[in-house]
């Protein structure tokens, strides 16, 4: 694996008026690199993600990715933005779109790829994430697990060399969850560079190369996963783990 | 006593209706027969008035009635009903207004094409429906050149316009200019840029704080004031500018209410894929939000459609202000009922579909999978 570093996190804090949510946060992102995030609710892991394609601003401190320094200018979060794809705990599918219309809007408007170019790679991708037969479907028409899986593939379909989870899984049934979480272990297999917010352990001892978790706004251990799971250092991270694998 | 109802299964499911909702205690029963008679007696008195004991064009002796003396009610006093010779007479005024009668078929030219210019709009399913919007777009131009006049057409001033045409001008054109300006104004109530916010919560604030009247008044006396000197523009063009910056604040406010329905994420997901603010908005946002707000809307275009008549304050006669006109023409004056019966029943008609319209809307959004 090289050691071309994709994303770069120093001293980054936030706050959301007087509270605190990131603080001094430094993270560093090579490429191929899979990274689970995980921490109690409120821990500032999911705000963490979204400042990397900026739909949150932070407010010190610095975030580059693939060497551009986000700032106010939009030139750099469009640039940013378009390498970065992002998957949500709602799937956040356009409900007035068909799935095949999710999928090439951004192609279309963003990169101005025709029509018909941007429909095949909306199929290529529905083939990847399993579901081909529901192209012309409405995301109402889907199930939950359907639905995310069609937001991997909107993601995917704009060839970001970045995929940023947050907490994909936890509006799922139970039953939907592995469907999503096999997707994304194929998306891992293939050398995607991926950051992921998520409880499901399991996946994480699959996929990490590293595992970070954070508190009150703090990156509290960050280790490899045989680490991390077996023998961590911090007393809230143990606490953590104790309380999410024995339950 | 429901059971009075319910243990009777030998009936047909009307029957069962019927007694369940009207006839299912005596009290209701009892109710039922007041209103049935009170129908019956409002029914018979207006259709004897307005039909049975009417006159058209002859009185009840057989003569062609021309002026209010030969009404049957006149010659025999409280014996006959309404006279509606008056709104035939004045027909071509009720429509048209003082324009010239040779000419009037360019304005039943423009009536008859609204509906195709509208329909695109309306029903998204239509077929051959890109075509229908493009009429949509060149509708205006077609109108006003037919109406108005310009190469081999006759010049027709708007102070000879009068009637439906205004009323129907005035609405569609006021809703239609109104309906852009308001996203506009929607979009920059909620804007991050706070001169472009304060100014479309300063002008909506504004507009929805002052009676319409007002606003008519303001265009009819100021307007000239804004514009340089020699530029006069008619009284017709002061009314819609009145009529159209009143109907955006509202319609403004029923698209916010649409804009807010919108989840964040839907915002975030399109802003993650690289989409610009504008891309978002025109893609995302706003068919999304336009479709919730359509029955909002609609309700504001019906409230702006009656409050068009408003104008013959400012001395342009549209429907109403034809009417008044006619009723002041000694031939036919007194004959207040006719008149104004015949004038709700046109606002009536066009209210009504507009209200159907957005039932149907409401009715098509529930059931849509979108």
């Amino acid at each position: 694996m090289s050691l071309e570093q994709v994303i770069q996190l120093e001293k980054v804090n936030k706050w959301y008026d007087d509270f605190h949510v990131l603080k001094d946060i430094d993270l560093l992102v090579e490429k191929g690199q899979k990274i689970v995030i995980c921490g109690p609710s409120g821990s500032g892991k999911s705000t963490m993600i979204r400042c990397i394609n900026r739909l949150e601003a932070h407010q010190e401190g610095k975030i580059t990715v693939h060497g551009t320094e986000l700032t106010n200018d939009l030139k750099n979060i469009d640039l940013i933005r378009k390498n970065v794809g992002m998957v949500f705990q709602q799937f956040n599918l356009f409900p007035h779109l068909s799935v095949l219309e999710n999928i090439t809007l951004a192609p279309i408007w963003v990169k101005k790829m025709p029509k018909q170019e941007a429909e095949e790679i909306a199929m290529a991708y529905l083939e990847k994430v399993k579901i081909p037969e529901q192209a012309e479907k409405f995301p109402g028409q889907l199930s939950g697990g359907q639905q995310q899986r069609v937001a991997i593939a909107r993601s995917l379909a704009m060839n970001p060399d970045i995929m940023l989870f947050d907490e994909p899984t936890s509006a799922l049934d139970p039953e939907m969850i592995k469907e999503v979480l096999d997707v994304m272990i194929q998306l891992a297999e293939e050398g995607m560079t991926m950051l992921v917010v998520t409880h499901e352990m399991g996946f994480a001892k699959t996929v990490a190369d590293q595992m970070i978790f954070m508190d009150e706004g703090r990156i509290v251990e960050e280790a490899k996963p045989e680490e991390f799971f077996n023998n961590p250092q911090n007393d809230r991270t143990k606490l953590f783990l104790s309380q999410i694998l024995n339950h | 006593m429901r059971s009075l109802a319910l243990n009777d299964l030998s009936h047909n499911k009307y029957y069962n209706w019927i007694v369940r909702n009207f006839f299912s205690t005596w009290l209701n029963t009892f109710l039922t027969i007041i209103a049935l008679i009170f129908l019956y007696k409002i029914g018979t008195f207006f259709l004897d008035w307005a039909i049975f004991s009417a006159d058209f064009k002859l009185n009840f002796q057989g003569e062609v009635i021309t002026d209010r003396t030969m009404c049957s009610k006149n010659i025999a006093p409280g014996e006959y009903g309404a006279c509606w010779t008056i709104i035939y007479a004045r027909f071509d005024q009720f429509m048209y207004g003082l324009y010239p009668a040779e000419e009037t078929w360019r304005v039943n030219l423009s009536f008859f094409l609204l509906p195709f210019a509208i329909i695109g709009f309306l029903f998204d399913k239509l077929p051959l429906r890109k075509f229908f919007i493009f009429f949509t777009f060149i509708y205006p131009f077609i109108a006003y050149f037919l109406l108005y006049g310009g190469p081999n057409l006759t010049i027709v001033e708007t102070n000879k316009w009068g009637g439906l045409l205004v009323t129907l001008f005035l609405g569609v054109t006021g809703i239609g200019l109104a309906f852009p300006l308001s996203i506009a104004l929607a979009l920059g109530r909620r804007s991050n840029m706070p001169i472009i916010k304060s100014i479309c919560v300063i002008f909506i604030e504004f507009i929805r704080g002052v009676p319409l009247i007002t606003l008519l008044f303001t265009a009819n006396v100021m307007l000239p004031l804004f514009l340089p000197e020699g530029v006069n523009p008619d009284n017709l063009l002061r009314a819609l500018v009145a009529v159209t910056l009143f109907q955006s604040a509202y319609m403004a406010e029923a698209i916010r209410g649409g804009l807010q329905a919108i989840p964040r994420g839907q915002i975030e997901a399109a802003q993650s894929l690289g989409l610009t603010y504008w891309q978002t908005t025109r893609k995302i946002v706003l068919p999304q939000a336009l479709k919730i707000a359509i029955p909002p809307i609609v309700n504001t275009c019906i409230g702006l459609f009656k409050d068009t008549s408003l104008v013959l304050i400012i001395g342009l006669f549209d429907l109403l202000g034809i009417g008044k006109a006619t009723l002041a023409d000694m031939n036919w004056t007194k004959l207040y009922y006719e008149v104004y019966v015949f004038i709700a029943l046109v606002f009536f008609i066009f209210c009504f579909g507009m209200s159907r319209y957005s039932l149907y809307l409401e009715k098509k959004l529930k059931t849509d999978n979108s």
